[in-house]
């Protein structure tokens, strides 16, 4: 525990406290790197911009890709037709990397080469063409849609277990009061799963505000378009270890922005997994 | 998005000193970001052994991204290289600022004779305007063209602005993509303007905001960006979403007759197709008696650890960089041009090249405003994305420019 949590996030503390050269340590700068990244333009704008395309994503994410999960889940519960087909199916993007998943949608999304502008003109539908992650309008909800289909598998199979926990003669005696698929949903299943749900989108909010690796393989460290898809971790990376055709090092504001996104997601979490847990129920 | 950042930064971190090496007498290693000069680095290597038999250099090279990061970690833990390939202005002053890289003088290196002051300027540090690299070769923004596809459209190349937008037009008439370019790429967008803005600003436009005279709110800076819109239509479609590996590969296959970019692409372009027909030329000029201006760089040099335990050896290679005689090879095997005077350029096309840098301009915001953060490049990829996707005028470009470099830059603060 001093090894792998303690001894990292002090350091990370102390360093915020550090001017630097690169990485070798500067003077003491007290809280200078933290009101750089939050009061001082325009460092305190990016900050501010990434911290919003974080929260549209979590939220967006929660909607789509847990909404989705969700369905996917009871629909697996329902025994759909080709069920096992389609567990396995929708299961099998998790195994991939984030690197292959990225690098294959980045060329899916190309405007000249890309499948899906050229699918769009074979089936008659050129005006919807567009340049998919070169638009402000258009970058970010491609990246959330390609982790969409990424992901989607993962709390799929975690709501499908917690709907399997689910006592057989409940969802029949529910049934049997008449409810069709959407009270049953609503009423039965959505309050039994809540420890599944708690999984999710405690794991959902942790994944969105260390979001990384998609936005960086599809848009670049820069998170183009004119920073259309920047995040934290990819404002935190370039700020402390710099971009090669831009940006310098600076590992103080980046120790500041890392403490900065550690406290808050581990303050929101805890705070939300209190209120997830009043609203489990014990099977 | 479960995997963690901190693991790849840790494991980048780890990289940097497993692979840090303990050098000693008659070994020296050498750290590149040029994984693709292998090959060529180590005949130059054969050529330093002709008179140093007794040293042996191990060449490492890393992925370019992470090249600094790796860098960084190794020196910081008192490793790393003998011998560094290091990036110029910005970043090889993190590097010498920090204590890392070994000063070079004219006692102790007298090669540096044989380099200009900007050449020089380039690996030095500003605060001490000492010299802490060995500068390995100048890249010159313009146009290349593929020859062969305007031939075909029995087209040539335009030496003024309106021939320019001609040439644009006949040739997306006649179903070829005139330029390759897209923004995408943030860095490519910054090469973008810079290339294209520069004889718009004439000759004295650099000194002028290097002195603080002129700030990038000018209404020159503004109508030169213009320019850069009324290209809009010759773009590849959706140019927006365009990347840099999407612009070459239109550019090498012929579906796009010209790409605006660097004379380090010169070399790469016929390693992926020896067969490429290719020219570079000077953007056009405002008016046919206007100079027609491309813009030069150095790209970076060749640094002595400050910790070496091998500084004899080390300096005894870095000096052998800065002869005529490593220039004229470099040039030879590599496709670069050497900064090193009187360096003999035997490929036409590279000839051509260091005849264009006879009328230069220097690559604004690289060579004055990549030192301090906000870069001047970070500002100006990011804005002029904005400005090409339609979100924000050339006049918003040069006032977020201007503000952001005030930040830290006195003579824009009165402004």
């Amino acid at each position: 525990m001093l090894v792998f949590a303690v001894y990292p996030l002090a350091s990370s503390f102390l360093y915020s406290l550090y001017s630097w050269n690169g990485l070798a340590r500067g003077g003491f700068a007290g809280l200078g790197n933290f009101k750089q990244v939050l009061l001082q333009e325009p460092f305190s704008s990016w900050t501010y911009r990434a911290f919003t395309h974080n929260v549209v994503v979590f939220l967006s994410l929660m909607v789509v890709q847990n909404g989705l999960a969700f369905l996917i889940g009871f629909a697996l519960l329902k025994g759909m037709p080709g069920h096992r087909f389609h567990q396995v199916a929708v299961f099998l993007p998790v195994v991939l990397s984030t690197v292959i998943v990225g690098f294959l949608w980045k060329l899916f999304l190309n405007p000249i080469f890309g499948a899906v502008n050229q699918a769009l003109i074979a089936i008659g539908l050129a005006g919807w063409a567009q340049p998919w992650l070169g638009q402000p309008q258009t970058a970010l909800a491609s990246l959330i849609a390609v982790n969409t289909w990424h992901w989607v598998g993962f709390p799929a199979l975690v709501f499908l277990a917690g709907m399997q926990r689910i006592p057989r003669e409940v969802l029949e005696a529910a049934r049997l009061d008449g409810a069709g698929d959407l009270a049953l949903m609503r009423r039965v299943i959505w309050p039994l799963v809540a420890p599944s749900a708690t999984i999710a989108f405690v794991l959902l909010f942790i994944g969105s505000f260390n979001w990384f690796e998609l936005p960086y393989i599809m848009a670049g460290l820069d998170g183009s378009p004119g920073g259309a898809t920047d995040v934290l971790g990819l404002y935190f990376y370039r700020t402390a270890f710099g971009a090669v055709s831009s940006g310098l090092q600076d590992f103080g504001r980046g120790s500041a922005l890392a403490v900065l996104m550690f406290l808050f997601i581990a303050a929101v979490a805890s705070i939300w997994v209190r209120m997830l847990r009043r609203r489990e129920i014990e099977i | 998005m479960r995997g963690s950042m901190l693991t790849k930064l840790g494991a980048g971190a780890l990289a940097g000193l497993l692979l840090a090496s303990a050098a000693s007498a008659g070994e020296l290693s050498f750290w590149t970001w040029r994984q693709e000069d292998k090959g060529q680095y180590q005949q130059l290597f054969q050529d330093f052994n002709k008179t140093s038999p007794d040293v042996r250099i191990g060449f490492e090279a890393f992925e370019p991204q992470s090249y600094q990061t790796v860098l960084s970690t190794a020196l910081a833990a008192g490793k790393g290289p003998d011998v560094i390939h290091v990036r110029a202005y910005g970043g090889l002053e993190q590097f010498a600022k920090a204590g890392y890289l070994a000063a070079l003088d004219p006692a102790s290196t007298p090669e540096l004779a044989n380099f200009t002051p900007s050449a020089l300027g380039s690996s030095s540090l500003r605060s001490d305007q000492r010299v802490y690299a060995i500068p390995f070769a100048s890249q010159t923004l313009g146009i290349l063209i593929n020859t062969e596809v305007l031939e075909k459209a029995n087209l040539k190349e335009a030496a003024t602005w309106d021939d320019f937008l001609k040439l644009a037009k006949a040739l997306k008439d006649k179903g070829v993509i005139p330029l390759a370019n897209g923004t995408a790429t943030a860095f490519m967008a910054e090469i973008l303007t810079q290339t294209m803005t520069a004889s718009f600003l004439g000759p004295d436009f650099p000194s002028e905001i290097a002195a603080g005279k002129a700030t990038f709110e000018d209404p020159r800076y503004a109508a030169a960006l213009q320019h850069l819109i009324e290209l809009k239509d010759y773009f590849p479609p959706g140019f927006t979403g365009i990347d840099y590996p999407t612009s070459q590969q239109l550019f090498l296959s012929g579906r796009a007759a010209m790409l605006v970019g660097g004379s380090f692409e010169i070399a790469n372009f016929r390693r992926q197709n020896p067969n490429l027909k290719i020219d570079f030329v000077a953007p056009p000029a405002p008016s046919a008696t206007a100079p027609r201006l491309v813009s030069l760089f150095y790209d970076g040099g060749y640094a002595v650890n400050a910790k070496t335990g091998n500084r004899e050896d080390a300096l005894k290679l870095v000096r052998f960089m800065g002869t005529k005689g490593f220039g004229d090879r470099f040039s030879a095997l590599l496709g670069n041009i050497s900064p090193i005077k009187g360096v003999a350029i035997q490929d036409p096309l590279l000839a051509k090249v260091a005849s264009l840098n006879q009328t230069s301009v220097p690559y604004i915001t690289l060579v004055y405003f990549r030192y301090q953060d906000p870069t001047g490049s970070t500002l100006l990829q990011g804005a002029v994305q904005k400005m090409m996707a339609g979100q924000v005028t050339p006049a918003d470009v040069g006032k977020e420019l201007t503000a952001g470099i005030a930040t830290y830059y006195e003579p824009f603060k009165k402004k």
